[in-house]
């Protein structure tokens, strides 16, 4: 087992239903400042998002955020360097697409991603037939793989998937990239499939938005991942203070549903 | 002895490239696209509602032309595969027939495509139009502007055109926006990808849908009894024309030669990488970020090339040599002038290719033949205004 699996499997023993957001490093001066503002605000994991020029898994509110990231000159090193100055107990995720990794060069990603306290990826373009190169380096260093689990995918390869991914099983609740819904999806159809498997701690996400969507996530999941809604809200400036309102409004929603 | 350009390996690998490298959303679909595939084509009834339909809709078999003033001038003997002389006037009718047939096949009534000079399009919303399918194409906003004609051929055709506004606005966008869409609607659409590219199948698919013109076309060589072509010549962007024609020719003794664009030349500036769904080489920054392409054609303006064209470069069945714009225009004019054909700005890529090397490279009195991948009226506005703009 990872690290990560050791965490997340505590804090859903714990009775604790799991707030996870993501933020994409390097968007502006301050979004170290909006990842502490997260951790204070009680999210239980923290997704990072390394921007890519082509990313094919993620909708109009990321692909802006990627572009204003990228036009600022981030890069994988430079997103590892701030995350490095971070003092915060919640675990770290990177997000991004296998490009990335492949390029910097597996081995030397894993590393980093280690020595810069990261605990686990996802990696949307790296199918369940593609990981095996990239989870055998990242094992070594206690990086854990994460996979998604969609809509389309049959049961079978759902409760494979369950049983391969690592620290937490991403059940995505709608067929659809990245972005903001006005309704929660069917993450549950999901949960049900990988339920079957394993008992891997399972978060929903892809359309999340508002609190309420997030709680009745929560109600059949262990935890809901909100990215989209609040990146946007950081494309519109709201900053650290807004991070820490939104997503104090998401952890209320989401305790109020119990265990 | 190697034989080249047979299935790829079960994780859609030709040699190191290629694989399936999508969101877990589509692999459920990719696998049954695998399937679906693998199944029609081991199907006499397929191929011959194929065939068919190739034939009595889509022009086929197209001819080879001899030209006799254009080799007089160069020294060399060229040949002409005439692609542009199939329905839509491009070489990629033998793709969206294909997927066509196969996107009912499966049950499905819709198809999406990508587009970047709106060949493809065309040709997808042709087919559509033909089997009664829906159809919906991706074309980035400036492709939109420098091929507005297409545009307006495509909604003619029944066919809605999306302007896609993000990232560099040409063709890999329209990928991007393409797969993205194909995510919300895989259910009961199928994504008809216009190039030997993506995840598997498609790269071995639309070679497999290309391979027709490359295998008439090396009958129709084989009828003039003057041996084996000395050089296979096409233009490569993602590379489904140069692939049809290698695959009609890649267990002969044929040099196969692939010409990229010089702006977007993906073997001879690019990297081992991973987009859309493969691995491939790839025009990417020292981070890993995927450049943008620059081409005088919208058809080229791809930042990397098919899996199994980064194979046959990296093993050497293949060679890949590059044009650029200028050469690309003198040699356009001069195949209007000599023979009275007007090439694609794409197909002037291999043009410019042979007319550069002819009694350098290529040896005098060698046997040419060169794909002409599609008809030229597409771009004549914009040549004009190049042109003129030049005086």
């Amino acid at each position: 087992m990872t690290t990560l699996d050791i965490r997340l499997r505590e804090l859903r023993d714990g009775g604790r239903k799991a707030l996870v957001p993501y933020f994409l490093g390097g968007l502006d001066d301050e979004w170290l400042e909006c990842v502490k503002a997260a951790a204070f605000a009680g999210a239980d994991a923290i997704e990072i998002g390394v921007p890519f020029s082509d990313p094919i898994m993620d909708g109009k509110v990321i692909q802006e955020a990627s572009l204003r990231a990228l036009g600022r000159g981030t890069t994988l090193t430079s997103v590892l360097e701030g995350l490095h100055t971070l003092d915060i107990d919640v675990p770290l995720i990177v997000m991004t697409y296998f490009n990335i990794f492949h390029h910097h060069g597996l081995e030397r990603s894993a590393i980093e991603l280690h020595e810069a306290g990261v605990l686990g990826t996802i990696v949307p373009d790296l199918s369940l037939e593609e990981i095996a190169p990239w989870r055998t380096v990242s094992n070594e260093h206690d990086v854990a793989s994460i996979l998604m689990t969609a809509l389309s995918t049959p049961p079978e390869r759902a409760m494979q998937l369950a049983a391969e991914t690592q620290g937490f099983a991403y059940a995505a609740a709608r067929m659809a990239v990245t972005g903001v819904a006005s309704d929660e999806g069917r993450g549950d159809l999901v949960v049900e499939k990988l339920r079957q498997a394993s008992t891997v701690p399972i978060y929903v996400g892809i359309g999340i938005t508002t609190p309420e969507q997030a709680a009745a996530a929560c109600a059949f999941a262990d935890g809901a991942i909100v990215g989209s809604a609040l990146v946007q809200r950081l494309l519109d400036g709201e900053g650290p203070k807004g991070v820490e309102q939104f997503l104090g409004e998401m952890r209320s929603a989401i305790n109020a549903v119990g265990r | 002895m190697t034989t080249y350009m047979g299935s790829p390996d079960a994780s859609g690998r030709f040699g190191e490239f290629g694989g399936r490298f999508v969101p877990e959303a589509l692999i459920p679909a990719c696998l049954e696209l695998e399937a679906a595939f693998k199944d029609a084509w081991a199907d006499p009834s397929f191929h011959a509602e194929y065939e068919h339909t190739l034939k009595e809709f889509g022009g086929r078999p197209t001819p080879v032309t001899f030209c006799p003033r254009l080799s007089d001038a160069l020294g060399v003997q060229v040949y002409l595969k005439r692609e542009d002389l199939a329905h839509t006037g491009s070489h990629k009718i033998n793709n969206v027939v294909g997927q066509a047939l196969l996107t009912k096949r499966m049950g499905k009534p819709r198809m999406i495509a990508e587009t970047g000079a709106g060949q493809h399009g065309v040709a997808s919303a042709t087919a559509a139009a033909r089997l009664g399918l829906e159809c919906t194409v991706y074309m980035g906003e400036i492709d939109t502007q420098r091929q507005s004609l297409n545009v307006f051929r495509m909604e003619l055709l029944g066919a809605k055109v999306v302007p896609v506004t993000s990232g560099s606005r040409t063709l890999k966008d329209a990928v991007n926006e393409a797969m993205r869409e194909w995510v919300t609607c895989v259910e009961d659409t199928h994504y008809c990808l216009g190039s030997v590219m993506g995840p598997h199948p498609f790269p071995w698919m639309v070679r497999e849908f290309q391979s027709i013109l490359g295998i008439e076309a090396a009958a129709q060589f084989q009828e003039l009894q003057i041996g084996e072509p000395d050089y296979v010549v096409a233009c490569v962007g993602g590379g489904s024309n140069a692939a049809g024609m290698f695959a009609g020719f890649a267990n002969s003794s044929s040099q196969l030669v692939g010409v990229e664009a010089a702006g977007g030349s993906a073997v001879g500036f690019g990297t081992p990488g991973v987009l859309h769904g493969m691995r491939s080489l790839l025009i990417q920054s020292e981070v890993g970020q995927i450049e943008e392409a620059h081409s005088i054609s919208a058809g080229l303006d791809y930042p990397g090339i098919g899996p199994e064209h980064a194979h046959l470069a990296s093993s050497g069945r293949a060679k890949y040599y590059s044009a650029n714009d200028e050469e690309v225009l003198e040699a356009l004019q001069m195949l209007s002038r000599l023979e009275g054909i007007i090439p694609a700005l794409e197909t002037a890529h291999a043009l410019a290719w042979v007319i550069r090397e002819a009694g350098t490279l290529i040896p005098r009195g060698s046997k040419v033949l060169l794909n002409l991948s599609g008809r030229g009226d597409k771009d004549v506005a914009q040549v004009r205004d190049i042109l003129r703009g030049a005086q």
